[in-house]
Parts: C-alpha cells; sequence; structure tokens
C-alpha cells in the first residue's frame, strides 16, 4: 500500500451491511412487512373461524328491526332498526359524558380551591372528601348511588324542593324550558337578525375603509378586519339583540315557557326526569372525577410561584381578588392538559353504565351483539364511537389550551 | 441629619421592638427605630440577617410575632381591614420583578387601581400611561412582561407600585436581578423618586446609590440593627468591627 504521512481517510466504499444510511430504511421496512403478515394472519384467521360458525361479516344487520325496547333516550321503539338502537346508546352516553364533565369540573375547582383554603376546617373537609372518593373503585360508587336512588321515598311522598324539584324513587324531576309554538318563528326572528347584521357589518367596514378612511395616513388608516371587528361589536351585536327582544314580543305566543313537573294521576306531567340510573351514573361519574380535578386544580394553583401572590398582595388586592385576578388565570395553562385527561376518563367510564341497567352506547351494543351474533363489527362501531368522541374532546381541549398559553409567557 | 430638604420631623413608620421567627430560627431580635416622612433609608448587611424580613413585616408579606409596627397611623394587626389599608399605603418592588405575566404591561399597572382604588379603566390607563412615560418605556406598554428586558420589567414593576400612589415604597434588592448594564437605568429611576420626596426603605448592595441618595443605612446582622448612620459616618467612620468588615468587602471592587 502506498505509504504517507497524510491521515488516513476511510474509504467511501462501505459495504451495505455497514451503511448506516441503508440500515435504517432496511429495519423500517422489515417492520413494516412484519406487521402486515401479522394482521393479515389474524385477520385471515378471524374470517375462517367465523366461516366455520356460519357467520358473515357484513352491516346490512343495521337496517333489520331491533325488536327489543330501550329503558331511556330519544324516541325508541322496538320495530326501529338496530342503527337507530344504536344511535340511542350514543346520545345516552353523549349526555351523561357532557352534564357529568361540567358538573365534575364545577365541583372539582370547589374542592381543588378549598384544600388550599387559610380555614383549617374547609381544607380538611375538601382533603376528606378527595381521598374517599377518589380511592374507592368507580364501580362501587356508582351501584352505592343507585341504591340509594332505588330506597328512595314512592311517588306520592316524593321529596320537593320549592315545590318544583321532586325526587323519588323513579329518579329527580326536574323544571325544564320547553319550547312552544312561537318558538319556530322566533327562530326565524332571530336568522332574520343575523343575515341583517352581517350584511350592515360589512357593508359598514368596506365603506369605511373606502371611503371615509381615505384621507387618513396610510399608517394610521384601520385595516378592513379591524373595521369589521369594530361593526360587529358596536353595530352587529346591538342590532342582532334588538331584532330578537322585538322578534320576542312581536311571535304571538311567548317561545319557550317554563313546564314544571306536576303530580296528575300516579305520576309527575311536565318538567324533565332524570332516570334513578341515569341520576346515580351521573353523580358517580361527576364525584370520582371530581376528587381528580380537585388535585389537578390545586397542583395548578400550587405551580403558580409564590412572588405572584406577593405582588398582588402588596398592590392591594383582597385574597379573593389575588386568586380570581392573578393566581387562577396563570393556573389555568397547568391545569387544562390533566384536566383534559379526565374528561376522557369520565366519558369511557360512562360505560360503567351496564352495572346498573342504563342504555348507555356500550350496554345497547352489548344486547346488540346478543341478538344478531355480529360481535365483531359491533365491537368494532363501539369503540370507533368512543375514539371519535375522545379525539373530538382533545381536540377541542388542545386548541382551548393553545388558544390561552399563545400569550406572552416565557418566564 | 440631613441634606435632603424633602425630609420631614413627622413619622410615618415607628417600628417597636419587632420580633420573628421562622420556625424555631430567630430572625429579627428586637427591631425599634422610626422612619420620618419623605426619608430614604438604605438597609444593608449580609444574607440572611434579616434585612428582606425586615421590610416584608412593613407591608404584612411577612406577619411579626412580637412588637408593634404603626404605618401612617395605622396598627398594623390582625386586623384585615387596616392590612388592607396599609398595603394600599406601601408600594414594593421584588428582586424578580414578580409581574404578572399574563397581563400586558400597562394591565399590570392598572391592575390595582382599578379593582383597589375603583378608578374607571380610562383615568386608570391615562395615569398609567404618564408613569410609563416617567420611566421613560410609554412605548412598551402593550407589551408583555416576557417581551421586555429585566431592565425595562423592574421599571415597569415601580411604575406598578407607583400606580396606587402610596405613600412608602419598599424596594427589596431591586437591581439583584438585573444584568450589569441595565442596574444603571432602574437606580436613575429610583434617584429621581428619592427627589421627588417618597418615603423609600431600600434594602440593595448598590453601595454608590446608598452613599449617594440615603438619610440614614442601617446595617443588619443577625436579626439586629448593629449600626445606623448618614452615609457619611457610616462608609467613612464606621463603628463596629462587622460593619468595617462588611464596608471593606463590599467597597474592594
Amino acid at each position: 500500500m502506498m505509504e504517507d504521512n497524510s491521515p488516513k481517510v476511510i474509504s467511501d466504499k462501505i459495504p451495505f451491511y455497514r451503511d448506516v444510511r441503508f440500515l435504517k430504511v432496511f429495519f423500517q421496512i422489515l417492520f413494516i412487512i412484519g406487521i402486515i403478515l401479522l394482521a393479515g394472519f389474524l385477520y385471515s384467521n378471524m374470517l375462517n373461524g367465523l366461516s366455520r360458525q356460519g357467520i358473515e361479516l357484513n352491516l346490512t344487520f343495521l337496517n333489520s328491526e331491533a325488536g327489543f325496547e330501550l329503558s331511556e333516550g330519544i324516541d325508541f321503539e322496538p320495530s326501529e332498526t338496530f342503527l337507530k338502537a344504536f344511535w340511542v346508546g350514543i346520545v345516552n352516553t353523549l349526555k351523561v359524558s357532557i352534564l357529568g364533565i361540567f358538573s365534575a369540573t364545577a365541583i372539582g375547582f370547589f374542592f381543588g380551591i378549598a384544600r388550599l383554603s387559610s380555614n383549617w376546617l374547609i381544607r380538611q373537609i375538601a382533603s376528606v372528601y378527595v381521598e374517599c372518593f377518589r380511592n374507592i373503585p368507580l364501580v362501587l360508587q356508582i351501584v352505592f348511588w343507585y341504591a340509594i336512588m332505588l330506597v328512595l321515598p314512592v311517588v306520592r311522598e316524593s321529596i320537593s324542593f320549592f315545590d318544583s324539584i321532586f325526587i323519588n324513587v323513579r329518579g329527580v324531576y326536574l323544571p325544564a324550558l320547553e319550547g312552544t309554538a312561537g318558538l319556530i318563528l322566533w327562530l326565524w326572528y332571530l336568522l332574520s337578525g343575523i343575515i341583517i347584521a352581517i350584511i350592515v357589518v360589512l357593508g359598514l367596514a368596506a365603506f369605511r375603509y373606502f371611503f371615509q378612511s381615505r384621507e387618513l395616513h396610510a399608517t394610521s388608516r384601520p385595516s378592513f378586519i379591524s373595521n369589521i371587528i369594530f361593526g360587529a361589536k358596536w353595530v352587529a351585536a346591538p342590532t342582532f339583540l334588538i331584532i330578537a327582544i322585538v322578534g320576542w314580543f312581536l311571535t304571538p305566543e311567548v317561545p319557550f315557557e317554563l313546564s314544571r313537573p306536576e303530580f296528575r294521576g300516579f305520576n309527575f306531567v311536565g318538567g324533565m326526569n332524570f332516570s334513578p340510573e341515569f341520576t346515580a351514573l351521573l353523580i358517580g361519574l361527576a364525584v370520582y372525577t371530581s376528587a381528580f380535578i380537585a388535585e389537578v386544580v390545586r397542583s395548578g394553583i400550587q405551580a403558580v410561584v409564590k412572588g405572584q401572590r406577593e405582588a398582588a398582595r402588596s398592590v392591594g388586592l383582597k385574597e379573593s381578588q389575588v386568586l380570581r385576578l392573578v393566581v387562577v388565570p396563570q393556573a389555568i395553562p397547568v391545569i387544562v392538559p390533566p384536566l383534559t385527561s379526565q374528561y376522557l376518563n369520565l366519558a369511557k367510564n360512562s360505560s360503567l353504565a351496564i352495572f346498573i341497567g342504563f342504555p348507555d352506547l356500550f350496554q345497547v351494543g352489548e344486547i346488540m351483539m346478543s341478538q344478531t351474533g355480529q360481535s365483531i363489527p359491533i365491537f368494532a362501531m363501539i369503540m370507533v364511537s368512543y375514539l371519535i368522541m375522545s379525539l373530538t374532546t382533545s381536540a377541542f381541549m388542545n386548541w382551548y389550551n393553545h388558544r390561552i398559553t399563545r400569550i406572552g409567557r416565557s418566564r | 441629619m440631613t441634606e435632603n430638604e424633602n425630609t420631614t420631623n413627622d413619622p410615618i413608620i415607628i417600628c417597636e421592638d419587632v420580633h420573628k421567627w421562622f420556625d424555631d430560627f430567630h430572625v429579627l431580635k428586637g427591631i425599634t427605630t422610626t422612619f420620618k416622612k419623605g426619608e430614604k433609608a438604605v438597609i444593608c448587611g449580609p444574607s440572611g440577617s434579616g434585612k428582606s424580613t425586615f421590610i416584608r413585616t412593613i407591608n404584612r408579606l411577612e406577619e411579626h410575632q412580637r412588637g408593634t409596627i404603626i404605618v401612617d397611623g395605622i396598627e398594623l394587626s390582625n386586623d384585615l381591614r387596616n392590612i388592607n389599608l396599609i398595603r394600599q399605603e406601601v408600594g414594593m418592588v421584588f428582586q424578580q420583578f414578580n409581574l404578572f405575566p399574563h397581563l400586558t404591561n400597562i394591565k399590570n399597572i392598572t391592575l390595582g387601581p382599578i379593582q383597589v382604588r375603583k378608578m374607571s379603566k380610562n383615568a386608570a390607563e391615562e395615569a398609567a400611561l404618564a408613569l410609563l412615560e416617567r420611566m421613560d418605556i410609554a412605548d412598551q406598554a402593550y407589551k408583555y412582561p416576557a417581551e421586555i428586558s429585566g431592565g425595562q420589567q423592574q421599571r415597569v414593576a415601580i411604575a406598578r407600585a407607583l400606580a396606587m400612589e402610596p405613600k412608602i415604597m419598599l424596594f427589596d434588592e431591586p437591581t439583584s436581578a438585573l444584568d450589569p448594564e441595565m442596574i444603571s437605568e432602574v437606580l436613575d429611576v429610583m434617584r429621581e423618586l428619592a427627589h421627588s420626596g417618597m418615603t423609600m426603605l431600600v434594602v440593595t448592595h448598590e453601595m454608590g446609590f446608598a452613599r449617594e441618595v440615603a438619610d440614614r443605612i442601617m446595617f443588619f446582622d443577625e436579626g439586629v440593627v448593629i449600626e445606623e448612620a448618614p452615609p457619611a459616618d457610616f462608609f467613612d467612620n464606621p463603628q463596629h468591627e462587622r460593619t468595617k468588615l462588611f464596608i471593606s468587602q463590599t467597597l474592594q471592587h
């Protein structure tokens, strides 16, 4: 070989089995092939098994008659299809999840802040609440609340609050706003109000942009967008409000009326009714999740540095103002990501409804499986439904989090 | 005792035998002193000597456990109303600025006047802009604290304290967290404030500022005031061994 004093340079020719670039791609391809083979094997295995049992994999059964009843939810007859039954389940799950998320958030914030109170008694009560409810299995709690619902007084001896809320063994009866015949007409007024407001704002913005501000200096000339925002605030909102109010009085019948539950014959009529199953599930989910949310809120508040409270106190703010104006706004960005997980947990935990016979998504799916034997497509439908709900929730929460953390805070 | 024409003989802060413990640690061991209206007192001493704790007791960021503190005729007791009244009279500037990061600079300043003094939003913003003008940073009004330099942040913090129109200003090591080239812009503002007649209690290691502005220098060590004197006497003729050591160490560089 050649001998010289220059440093040795390793040749460009690398054998492929040592070439990092090759190896990277090679192993990825190998991995993908492996996965495809595995999935294919499982799928063909499943098809074989199904054909041996004489089951065909398709979704046509969804259009056949369900033949079973559902105890609650939107109106449903046994003569309607499986698809409709599944939809009833979805709506029930959504209803309990959304109400649960709102109540859990309110209770959770209350106890989270209470745990940091300077009042010893309040602090202890909050600690006991949190430690009790987050350390008992959720199924037990739901069954416990259901048991309580079932030993409530009979309809005739309902517990009543202000003569408008009634609690008895058939559930909870609450007053509700009900749309009357005038509602449709009023909604038309609202729609026309929105359209008029949009036209007025766009016209005004265009006018201001092209004519009124022409003589202004180029830099101080307001942009088209800022004109629209200005118009929306000072013109559109009042216009819309006026039309809404005038419309309210123009409709012959008041669009909404308060419907109160009333005792007639053997039961309550009017208002809205939460069944014992729904109530037990809602209380169980809300209370259990609120204990976790309380901890999330507490940790978020504690993450705000001490100097912030001191500065707020030193300008003379009262303790409640310190919390509301300085501490909580800074705690929210810390709270939101773990709060999202709690919301997702609550929605998924609502499938425990099956233990007390509330017809949620999962329970309706179970019934459908036993009626049709189509367990695989139904399972897939249930999973996809939960997935869509969860992904929607986290997408919304991520958007919210992004919006509130965008403002300059790079401490 | 002073060359400063602003200082009067009316006492504004009266401290009598003030004691403070952090658990077992005796931080303040009986501080007795009086600050006069318009007086500028510089408080210095080694770290852990209780100097920060002392000025923090004056607006009740720290509670004193024995003795009395009377601020502008109001006794600092456990009466919530008194504490709130005193906090409105006393402005404070912190070492770490402690601006509210979720509010723009001008909102940082108007928060107190609007929420506590119940000023209208317009009046408060006008006053805030005037203060920012005085601090020479009017162009930073609508930025967030994270978007401006440390020296500018500290000046916003001073404006925030002044917006409440306090009678007394407390400074807790206002320049210690600043880069060297930003220290002077903050000291300039404090100098200007001193000339306007504000009563100021300043914990600082800036001995040049102390010599120039202070009516009195108080030297803290292990929770007691071991020496206090006008700057000329303090620097040129210190009485106590501990003070001499401190002065020789701080003036070395």
